[in-house]
């Protein structure tokens, strides 16, 4: 499972590399098209010190884990 | 993009179910120069607990857990490369995560692309046997897109398959087995797990700017391990700003299958290779209603800070348990009442803008 996960990061950061090379693709939301995103109720995350609790909370009491886009700490919630 | 200077002083009471948890969580992050952020983290659970499995099958206790972390962001061009080390302590109990993580600005910063590891080295020890010590270890790959879909549309997905190693049980709990020469139908054995766990999720999430200044967003997730538990995790929030405030409300719901070694009454001593009674594992469906209040003042800054907010959020959970039954009461061996868990989780914090 170790040199599964190694090799699979190693392809992913080779086709990341691959896939910043190519200027091609134009935007087609333009730069002065996204000041809503500047705006903080577009924010995905816009409390990172309470949503990280938060999903220590449910990790401690359910079963599922992950999915979140976050590593995660040790969590001692046994 | 390097994130936002910032501290935040939180808050946090978890109260249900016979467990009291609180503790404040404190977070300062900081540039320095153009190219690093600074990133520390001390948290505290303060838990007070008489659970049903204490209630049931030990004595309340109460317990500290302290966790600190320090991380670092660099940014060179359109990539940020970012490090971090989490260390979790508590009376039996130690935590050590090491986090690498690199992401990628690309198409004209439509799309960002992140690739995450973590190593985790869990002891676990026991507070009535100063010998007693066992060995965790973890290891997250994630792999996580955010991309801009439209002027209004922002998602994102995230996939993760984590993996753990060595002693993944609690060494406190017990199983309950069918026991004719025990007066009250059932005796108690401890739990035995599996020494190796795999989970893999996979979570999107989505953000729309409505027609007016206010947004919505959906989350997904689906889980599934190879201890057989299988999960879907949905919710709903509603982000909606009006003078100096934000106010948020959010439901949530969450449905898992049961691990395949849980068994609420197992027939007879040491009935199965594997066996587990934590209700965490067991098949139950969650519910939870969100809100959140959030108030802005310094908006025009002061001396060194841009802004400051004040918030408060109420998450009131409800947890409906499938085969994990209450035995507090005295009905026959096998029918006892399922148990249900209702819990309050608040969090009330300030945060800071420099």
């Amino acid at each position: 499972m170790k040199k599964y996960g190694f090799c699979k990061a190693l392809l992913i950061v080779s086709l990341l590399a691959g896939i910043s090379g190519c200027s091609g693709i134009e935007p087609w939301v333009k730069p002065y098209e996204r000041d809503r995103f500047a705006d903080s109720i577009m924010f995905l995350d816009p409390d990172p010190v309470s949503s990280s609790y938060l999903q220590h909370v449910y990790d401690a009491r359910e079963g599922a884990r992950g999915g979140e886009g976050s590593a995660g700490g040790g969590c001692g919630c046994n | 993009m390097l994130p936002e200077d910032r501290s935040d002083l939180l808050y946090h009471l978890y109260s249900g179910g016979g467990v009291e948890i609180d503790g404040p969580s404190i977070l300062v992050r900081k540039k320095v120069g153009s190219s690093l952020s600074f990133v520390g983290n001390y948290y505290v659970d303060m838990i007070s607990s008489a659970s049903i499995d204490v209630v049931t099958t030990a004595s309340p206790y109460d317990e500290e857990r302290k966790q600190w972390s320090l991380g670092m962001d660099y940014l060179r061009g359109n990539t940020t490369m970012s490090m971090s080390y989490t260390s979790s302590v508590e009376s039996d109990f130690d935590a050590k995560t090491y986090s690498f993580g690199i992401s990628q600005d690309m198409f004209g910063d439509m799309t960002t692309l992140s690739l995450t590891y973590a190593y985790g080295d869990d002891l676990v020890g026991r507070s009535d046997d100063p010998t007693f010590e066992r060995d965790a270890k973890r290891q997250l790959y994630g792999i996580g897109l955010t991309q801009i879909l439209t002027r209004n549309l922002i998602t994102t997905l995230n996939i993760e398959t984590i993996t753990d190693e060595g002693y993944l049980n609690n060494p406190y709990r017990t199983v309950r087995y069918a026991d004719p020469n025990n007066a009250i139908g059932y005796s108690y054995e401890p739990e035995l797990y599996p020494n190796t766990r795999t989970t893999n999720a996979i979570g999107m999430r989505a953000r729309y700017y409505l027609p007016y200044r206010a947004a919505l967003q959906a989350e997904y997730r689906f889980f599934t391990d190879t201890w057989d538990i299988t999960s879907h995790t949905a919710a709903l929030s509603y982000v909606h700003p009006w003078r100096d405030w934000v106010f948020e409300i959010k439901y949530r719901w969450h449905d898992q299958t049961g691990a395949h070694f849980f068994e609420d009454l197992f027939a007879r001593s040491e009935a199965t290779n594997f066996r587990g009674r934590d209700k965490e594992l067991s098949p139950l469906t969650s519910q939870t209603v969100k809100f959140f209040a959030s108030y802005e003042f310094m908006s025009n800054g002061w001396n060194f800070l841009e802004k400051g907010t004040v918030n408060f959020s109420a998450d009131l959970l409800s947890i409906d348990y499938d085969e994990f039954r209450d035995l507090r009461g005295s009905e026959p061996v096998g029918e006892e009442p399922l148990y249900h868990l209702d819990a309050n989780i608040i969090q009330i914090f300030v945060s800071f803008w420099y």
